[in-house]
């Protein structure tokens, strides 16, 4: 039962968090339906199921602070405010994508809004996440670096090297692990020494064991924003790792047939962070009808940012030849 | 006017961008308290503090990570890798990263960072700790290649490397630390993309970097003194950006080129400028571009094994002379 007396979010905060997890979902929705009918080429890693996440820490974040994510990455770049048709166009290849068609769905980067980039491969942002929070303390600046990377990412030697780091020179970062329990095609736990593929690695870096139900959005933005709170006030950095569960596959080629039918069901039915949520709102007396206008108004905005780009024109070939370098060119003798 | 050693020309080149800009900071292992495994950042510490000097722990990925996430807000580190052979452990940052997030991410970011690194053989460390590595970056676009052959070219190459807006990889020869030169200013700049003349001569054109460009140079004083073979040198200074105008302009003075790389032959660098030059002047050459390298293997470490891997002034006094006099 909820406790409506003691309740430390609020209606407000709540209904934030309801928009952004309703607006990464059907913005996953919607990619995935433009893949179905060859609008969208390449692969894809959606995040359908996690959106509680990359949500919660939309709402806890402030503008000046960078965020670094995976190829999964649509849901974390929305999440800072970056437009849908920027999402969808760059998904597209079109020109009014994020960056003109020149990076694809694997590396989402939005600097106007704090979205550093998405990395695809494995391990390599978590060092360069502590590069901007090193920047910070360098600069005497307040911002927090937020680095989201999956469960397979802690077995591999960067993991290690960045959170080693961050440690030593008490950096202003969170590292979120959204442990979705399959690496890919594999259960994380046949591959991985410890039951908890972060929170069981962070006594090795004296950092606190933090274990969160990553579907719970409530208790998602709780722990965002402490350990926001924890970096933002100098007392070094944070590892969290998030419970949660992709509802399609790997990648815009996997079925995701490797997991049990039963294992899927319930987490779809029983734990899905949209659906709970949205009773949750309910069981706090929120409006019906407010709820449903927000459905109803991002439901409006991805249609309205489909149409966007869908009419936006494809790059021209010309930019094939742009922006390696900082003049704007890619001429390497003279 | 003082002499100054290669070595001292980089501790002293990366205090003079540090003064300059509060942006730059230095960040390797044993680059602080130590000074530097070869003694080439001594008294950076000292002068700037742990701030700006940060001894880093041996995790190379972590070092250049950090490093490209502080220039991706604006910062100018200088980034060192103790031996070029560890840019193994951490090629991903350099060659998936740092070379092409600023394509990908469609100019959004600049990535205005050095990285310093001793390369090349000489000292006998065996086949990791001596590989000329300038052309495995050489082939990543987005990453900007300097090798200086001499003091004054580290002082005036890192003052551009620092300022440059993009991303520099700076080889330092371990063999030329210890070369000395009067230098009578130190706070100079020399542009990246400018190679230099290091002998003037008009029956044959050498092409080297870094040490194999001070050995073409003692080569063409031999070939002048003793057999009458007026040879250009030309000191790259850097592959990328390459200056192909001021081969060109050699080579159809000379007709006749030669290339002299530390790497093993395969794709070493000569076998592009080899390629460009067939391109740009078939008409003007006399005879085939020929390649100096060393052979397709590792390094060996013992004296007379390394000694005689790596291309030295007899090796190019003779290859000059077969070419051009067929003996």
């Amino acid at each position: 039962m909820v406790d409506k007396l003691n309740d430390d979010i609020g209606e407000e905060k709540r209904l934030q968090l309801w928009e952004m997890m309703l607006k990464l979902r059907l913005v996953e929705k919607k990619a995935y339906d433009l893949f179905l009918q060859n609008l969208i080429k390449g692969t894809s890693h959606l995040a359908l199921g996690q959106e509680a996440i990359a949500g919660a820490f939309g709402v806890a974040l402030k503008q000046g602070d960078y965020t670094f994510c995976t190829y999964r990455g649509h849901a974390h770049t929305l999440a800072r405010g970056s437009s849908i048709e920027g999402v969808l166009g760059e998904l597209m290849g079109r020109q009014c994508g994020l960056m003109k068609g020149k990076g694809g769905s694997m590396h989402l980067t939005d600097v106007d809004n704090g979205v550093m980039g998405s990395y695809a491969i494995i391990g390599a942002h978590l060092t360069i996440a502590n590069g901007t929070a090193l920047a910070s303390k360098y600069n005497k600046t307040n911002e927090v670096s937020v680095c989201f990377f999956g469960d397979g990412t802690t077995n591999i030697g960067a993991f290690h090297e960045a959170l080693n780091m961050a440690k030593i020179w008490n950096l202003p970062i969170v590292f979120v692990c959204e442990n979705n329990l399959y690496m890919e095609y594999t259960p994380i736990h046949e591959v991985t020494a410890v039951e908890h593929p972060a929170a069981d690695r962070a006594g090795a870096y004296d950092l606190d064991k933090i274990i969160v139900d990553g579907n719970d959005a409530d208790e998602m933005l709780r722990t965002a924003e402490k350990a926001i709170s924890k970096a933002r006030e100098g007392k070094g950095p944070s590892l969290i790792e998030a419970k949660t569960y992709r509802h399609s596959g790997h990648s815009r080629a996997d079925p995701g047939k490797y997991r049990p039918d039963e294992e899927v069901k319930d987490w779809m039915e029983n734990k899905d962070p949209i659906k709970n949520y949205r009773a949750k709102l309910l069981d706090f007396n929120i409006n019906e009808k407010i709820i449903s206008e927000i459905e109803e108004k991002i439901k409006d905005q991805v249609e309205k940012a489909t149409e966007i780009s869908m009419a936006s024109p494809i790059p021209e070939i010309k930019e094939i030849y742009t922006d390696v370098w900082a003049n704007g060119g890619s001429e390497w003798h003279n | 006017m003082a002499q100054l050693t290669y070595r001292a020309s980089v501790s002293l080149a990366i205090a003079q961008s540090m003064r300059k800009d509060q942006k730059v900071f230095f960040i390797g292992e044993d680059v602080g308290a130590a000074g530097g495994v070869f003694k080439a950042t001594v008294g950076l510490l000292e002068e700037f503090g742990k701030e700006r000097v940060m001894d880093a722990p041996i995790s190379e990925q972590a070092i250049l990570g950090a490093a490209m996430g502080a220039a991706m807000t604006g910062l100018r580190p200088i980034a060192e890798i103790m031996f070029s052979d560890f840019l193994a452990v951490c090629w991903d940052i350099v060659a998936n990263q740092i070379a092409k997030t600023r394509y990908m991410s469609d100019g959004q970011i600049n990535i205005p960072l050095v990285i310093r690194t001793a390369n090349g053989g000489g000292s006998k460390f065996g086949a990791q700790h001596s590989q000329s590595l300038e052309n495995w970056s050489m082939m990543i676009p987005g990453l900007k290649v300097v090798a200086p052959s001499c003091p004054s070219d580290v002082l005036g190459l890192m003052d551009s490397a620092v300022k440059d807006p993009d991303p520099v990889i700076f080889y330092e020869h371990k063999s030329l630390y210890a070369f000395k030169e009067e230098i009578e200013q130190t706070d100079i700049s020399i542009p990246i993309g400018e190679a230099n003349t290091l002998h003037e001569g008009k029956d044959i054109t050498i092409i080297g970097l870094a040490l194999m460009a001070q050995r073409a140079k003692e080569a063409a004083l031999i070939l002048k003194d003793k057999h009458d073979i007026n040879a250009k040198v030309i000191d790259l200074r850097s592959l990328v950006p390459l200056d192909l105008q001021t081969i060109k302009k050699s080579v159809i003075e000379t007709g006749h080129v030669l290339t002299v790389e530390e790497n093993p032959r395969l794709c070493g660098w000569g076998a592009e400028i080899s390629s460009l030059i067939s391109e740009h002047c078939f008409k003007n050459l006399k005879g085939p571009v020929t390649r100096v390298t060393t052979p397709h293997v590792p390094l060996p470490s013992a004296d007379i094994l390394e000694d005689n891997t790596i291309p030295s002034v007899e090796l190019i006094v003779n290859e000059v002379i077969k070419k051009l006099k067929g003996e």
